[in-house]
């Protein structure tokens, strides 16, 4: 909330500088925001008075001024405003001055010919108003050449921010309270303008729903002179940012922001019956003071005649019964209502007011009566008219909290020695009762208090978290323990193995269209209130995000693109760790030793997947290359990688052109997904038997030197290079340390529907080298268990 | 022997003169070849007698000997003239590019995330996470803001239409917190953990984004106050920005989960356009920057988390990621962060050899 240092200054008397009273405010909790001085912006703006005023000899509308500013010769000034005349007085801007109104600085410069020295302003060009139908007219005993900031007394402004447990800050008073607390000065009693009340209330005041509005309070005051408000009244409004309106209005939310009181005043004329706090029906409706009809329920508190609903009760007033000029007998209205049901009915309809912030998180319910007074006493001084006898209606809360409080606790919690007379001064100047032996009873006002560590809070943020003195944590003996766990671990290192591999990290929207979604199986999470469309549904997988990612660059131009993400997909039963790689466009750019541009292909993303389930600790030995990767994939170009038939880790390829078609992508694209919760964790180490540890299998390179044999097969088309490699690798484990394929051949001298594979296996020696007849017995063997597989050794 | 002699003289000149690998052949048979001279004069030794042979034969041998000599020589030079030939025929422009490899790079987030984790794991703090798809309970009603609290419209928070088994409603987590309250209610009392994670929040502008990062901190234990927050935060910070001039201001503020309740400012200079972390925010040309939120865990969280607030008490705090990256490493513009845009990944990541470590220094710079 916003409010002026006059203001603050109305409440608290103070020797404080500006900058004393703003840090003092963040030091107690009250957190500044902004301090705006107007006196800054009008720097430069002074008292100055017109000498003499002659027609421009070129222009009909302007006048040629001579000013006295008070120092020096007088100035000549050129001034276009009808009003501007010898003898006035009025506010000169200086080049140099920057006028707030647009920014400009004023020159010296020429009009028409003529020279001028700096301009006459309207209140407008000051943005002290909207009046801009001629320059400011000052009082004949103005001073001349003086600062008109200073002058006009303008005051700098301050921007707290009040969190939503001290509804009693969020007045300029309680402030005042707080800033008092913390030695800056002190609290001035509240001013009561005294008035006499005469006669009962002639309207009748009711509650019918004391669990939603405890109290209801009202007065009538008659032969009321509505108008505009004093300028006092009006820069203090200004000030926080409200516009005046009229004099009852404005009082009613000078009572709100000066005390944290809300109020409200109806047009006695626009009432009949008694006026009543109540539960809406169900269909009732009424038209609010924003202009907007709102339909209510029974959950809904009202304040409502015989005839109609007048008020949604603690947050906004009815159109119907608002005061105009010409009001001449008001109601009053000062209540308690629920706080949780302000807020329930707020969030309801949607409606945002000073008033439903300040009931939601509690007003004073020691305040009533006095505010009530207050205002009345407010409006009989600067309105006339004649005061009724209040009529209460109800009662709001009155028990006060009273908590036991240890002064050792401040220590314990607060972590500094505050001593505990000065935790009772503390305490006493915010209100607070304390007894001789520590039962603090707490102000009505203070409904954040719940226990001790409130009293504590209290304590620390007047006394000064400054003076807590940092203290080590108690540290473990020794260098400190890993703490990672093994799926962190895992993603750590897989992290950084994919950027090791090429691939940039990006880190792409948890939520994504419904569209996207949709072309991976659909989302199971859908926002209820999404930000966009876009940004709508958890994603299943990461291969959408990454795929617009992907969009995004090639529409930027980019030409090669390799991007990996770590993340969650949302699924029905969890979320669960995943990683996916996309890439996109030229694997090689066009090059001067190998020529032509190489895009990525399904070996490529293979390629990856493989190096990072490596890296991931997978038994990439024992995977099986299996096909239905998804539907997003090219059917015969993608693969599953699986550790048994069922446990799929991983699947790679190349992705399907209707997916690419989806997302605008016109360039081939090649994907990886790595399950990171299917890769089997290793045996968890430490002292239990089988864990994993660091000491390795024990290992000697073979004394005898390996050899290598090649077998040219020929065999069918439809079998896979991997069940002919699995069955060579399976026909003499002893021996056979590696086997892989060098060539793949078909057309001339091979069938039609058959392919010639190549392979190379590895043989290892153990203890002896090879005879002819070992090497024949283990071709022999090779031949025959490929012979198994449909293959035939060619001649 | 003058024959010798000139013989020799004279194939000697022509080994000279050889310029080729065969001319020089031609000569070395010429000479020591089955019916070279050398070789025809040493068979004249044989019909010699001793006396005469003892006299002829060394000067027959020195005669083979230089000639031998001069065609290893020769025969070396030219091979050497060859190599050098066919070498300078192989040169190659070596100023062509030399194939390109890919150079990958790790997101800031991460990277800093793993700085964390690397700093709090020296004070002793293991990492924790948590679903982001959240209960309301845990992410709010455990936090002490139940369904009326005003805090809970401050949180900006995007709802699920399922419901959670107690009827709450689910949503994506507004902060890390309720880590705090599944880590207390799992493992119990003491507990010092951090919670890195993604949180979400219905705000979208040029400085907010819908999806961002924080890391929650939570110490439990019997003697823990305000000072240990302090010197936390502030021996963190020190760590992560590696400087020694840190400079910490604690304001009361308020979170519902947190009694007493503290923001915490560093000091900062303006140099150029970037803020840079260091000093105190009062001193000339420095202001007070508002970093995170924090406090001494509120009793009722404790209770709602299972841990007895009559033995245990500690503090906890939450702090943006993406924010304390953007400041170490000078990223100005938030949503960059998850655009994917391979340039600026590759600008301001990390390469994957940035393994921070406390031995290295945590950061890399640039």
């Amino acid at each position: 909330m916003k409010f002026s240092l006059t203001w603050l200054k109305d409440h608290f008397e103070t020797e404080a500088t500006l900058s004393e009273i703003t840090d003092a405010l963040n030091a107690i909790g009250l957190e500044v925001e902004g301090v705006e001085d107007p006196a800054q912006r009008l720097s430069g703006f002074t008292v100055a008075k017109v000498l003499t005023a002659a027609k421009h000899p070129d222009a009909d509308k302007l006048q040629v001024l001579t000013v006295d500013t008070g120092a020096g010769d007088p100035l000549q000034v050129v001034c276009g405003a009808p009003n501007a005349r010898a003898g006035m007085v009025g506010v000169l801007g200086q080049p140099g001055a920057v006028v707030p109104s647009n920014g400009m600085e004023l020159r010296k410069s020429a009009i028409r010919g003529v020279e001028s020295n700096g301009m006459m302003c309207s209140v407008r060009e000051l943005e002290l108003g909207e009046d801009h139908d001629g320059i400011i007219e000052l009082p004949d005993d103005a001073p001349v050449g003086h600062n008109f900031a200073d002058y006009n007394g303008s005051s700098p402004v301050i921007d707290v921010a009040i969190t939503p447990n001290r509804p009693d800050c969020m007045g300029v008073y309680g402030i005042a309270r707080d800033l008092a607390a913390a030695g800056l000065g002190t609290l001035k009693p509240i001013a009561f303008p005294s008035f006499t009340a005469s006669g009962a209330c002639p309207v009748e005041i009711r509650t019918d729903d004391p669990e939603g509005c405890p109290a209801f309070f009202g007065r009538v005051i008659t032969g009321v002179k509505n108008g505009p408000s004093p300028d006092w009244l009006q820069q203090r409004l200004v000030s926080a940012g409200q516009r005046p309106i009229s004099l009852l209005v404005d009082l009613t939310n000078y009572l709100m922001l000066a005390f944290g009181r809300p109020a409200h005043v109806y047009d006695l004329a626009k009432l009949s019956g008694p006026v009543v706090a109540r539960r809406a029906k169900d269909g009732e409706q009424v038209l609010a003071l924003n202009e907007k009809t709102y339909a209510l329920d029974d959950s809904i508190v009202v304040i409502a005649d015989d005839a109609q609903v007048h008020d949604i009760a603690g947050i906004m007033g009815g159109e119907d019964s608002g005061v105009q000029d010409d009001t001449t007998d008001v109601l009053l209205e000062i209540a308690y209502f629920d706080p949780a049901r302000i807020g329930v009915t707020g969030r309801k309809l949607g409606l945002a007011s000073d008033a439903r912030t300040r009931f939601e998180r509690g007003v004073d319910p020691a305040f009533l009566q006095d505010g009530l007074d207050l205002l009345t006493g407010l409006i009989v001084e600067l309105a006339g008219g004649t005061a009724s006898e209040t009529e209460q209606a109800g009662a709001a809360p009155s028990e006060a909290k009273v908590v036991s409080f240890d002064t050792g606790l401040t220590a314990r919690l607060g972590g500094v020695e505050v001593p505990a007379d000065e935790q009772r001064r503390i305490l006493e100047s915010l209100d607070f009762g304390v007894s001789d032996r520590w039962e603090v009873t707490c102000p009505l006002r203070r409904n954040d208090i719940e226990g001790p560590a409130d009293l504590v809070e209290e304590v620390v943020r007047i006394h000064g978290l400054d003076a807590v003195e940092s203290v080590a944590l108690p540290r473990m003996e020794g260098v400190a323990r890993p703490t990672a766990t093994p799926e962190q671990q895992l993603e750590r290192k897989l992290r950084r193995a994919a950027a090791g591999a090429g691939l940039n990290e990006a880190i792409t929207w948890s939520f994504i269209s419904e569209n996207e979604a949709a072309t991976v199986g659909g989302g199971h999470w859908t926002l209820e209130n999404p930000i966009s469309e876009e940004l709508k549904v958890m994603r299943p997988s990461l291969l959408p995000g990454l795929l617009s990612a992907l969009k995004r660059n090639l529409d930027r131009g980019g030409s090669s693109i390799r991007l990996f993400e770590i993340g969650r997909r949302y699924l029905a039963d969890g979320e669960y760790p995943a990683l996916v790689c996309v890439m996109a466009g030229e694997k090689t750019g066009r090059n001067w030793a190998q020529g032509k541009a190489v895009s990525f292909d399904a070996f490529d993303a293979k390629s990856v997947c493989l190096e990072l389930l490596q890296a991931a600790g997978a038994p990439v030995q024992k995977l099986m290359v299996m096909d239905e990767a998804g539907d997003f994939y090219h059917p015969g170009q993608s693969a599953t990688l699986r550790l048994g038939p069922k446990n799929v880790l991983a699947s790679f390829g190349a992705i399907h052109p209707a997916m690419l078609d989806t997302f605008g992508i016109d360039v081939p694209v090649v994907a990886c997904g790595i399950h990171l919760d299917a890769i089997p964790a290793k045996k968890a180490g430490g002292k239990g038997k089988g864990g994993a540890s660091f000491a390795r299998p024990s290992f000697t390179p073979p004394a005898l030197q390996a050899v290598t044999r090649d077998f040219a097969f020929l065999v069918p088309d439809a079998l896979a290079a991997g069940d002919l490699l699995r069955a060579v690798k399976g026909a003499d484990k002893a021996n056979i340390v590696d086997a892989r394929v060098f060539d793949l051949f078909t057309g001339d001298g091979v069938a039609d529907g058959q392919k010639s594979l190549a392979i190379e296996v590895t043989l290892q020696p153990q203890d002896k080298s090879y005879k002819d007849a070992d090497l024949k017995a283990i071709a022999d063997a090779i031949v025959a268990a490929a012979a198994k597989q449909g293959a035939e050794l060619r001649g | 022997m003058t024959e010798l002699t000139s013989q020799k003289d004279a194939s000697l000149a022509a080994i000279g003169a050889a310029t080729t690998l065969d001319a020089l052949e031609e000569q070395r048979v010429g000479a020591l070849g089955k019916k070279g001279w050398v070789s025809l004069a040493l068979k004249t030794l044989g019909q010699m007698s001793p006396d005469e042979r003892k006299e002829a034969a060394p000067a027959i041998q020195a005669v083979r000997g230089e000639v031998a000599a001069a065609i290893e020589a020769k025969k070396a030079a030219l091979e050497g003239a060859a190599l050098e030939a066919q070498l300078a025929s192989e040169t190659i422009d070596l100023t062509l590019p030399a194939p390109s490899v890919p150079q990958g790079s790790i997101h800031p987030v991460s990277q800093v995330m793993d700085e964390l984790a690397e700093i709090f794991a020296d004070l002793g703090f293991a990492v924790a996470t948590g679903p982001e798809i959240e209960d309301d309970w845990h992410n709010f009603t455990a936090l002490n803001m139940d369904e009326s609290h005003p805090a809970r419209a401050m949180h900006d928070t995007f709802y699920f239409p399922d419901t959670a088994e107690d009827g709450g409603k689910l949503l994506l987590r507004t902060h890390t917190s309720p880590v705090q309250i599944r880590s207390m209610k799992a493992q119990g009392a003491p507990i010092r953990i951090i919670a890195p994670g993604r949180v979400y929040r219905s705000d979208s502008d040029a400085t907010h984004t819908p999806m961002f990062h924080q890391v929650e901190g939570l110490v439990i234990d019997r003697d823990i106050h305000l000072g240990h927050l302090k010197w936390t935060l502030e021996t963190f910070f020190k760590a992560f920005f590696e400087r020694e001039d840190i400079t910490l201001r604690l304001r009361p503020s308020y979170f519902p989960f947190t009694e007493p309740s503290v923001e915490f400012d560093v000091g900062y200079a303006n140099e150029g356009n970037r803020r840079v972390v260091g000093g105190h925010g009062d001193d000339e040309g420095h202001d007070w920057m508002e970093l995170g939120g924090s406090g001494m865990v509120n009793r009722r969280v404790l209770e709602f988390a299972g841990v007895d607030p009559d033995e245990y008490q500690g503090f906890a705090f939450g702090l943006g990621i993406d924010r304390i990256a953007m400041l170490k490493y000078g990223m100005n513009d938030l949503r960059a962060f998850f655009d994917g845009d391979p340039r600026w990944l590759s600008h301001y990541g990390f390469s994957p050899y940035d393994q921070p470590t406390l031995s290295a220094g945590v950061g890399v710079k640039s």
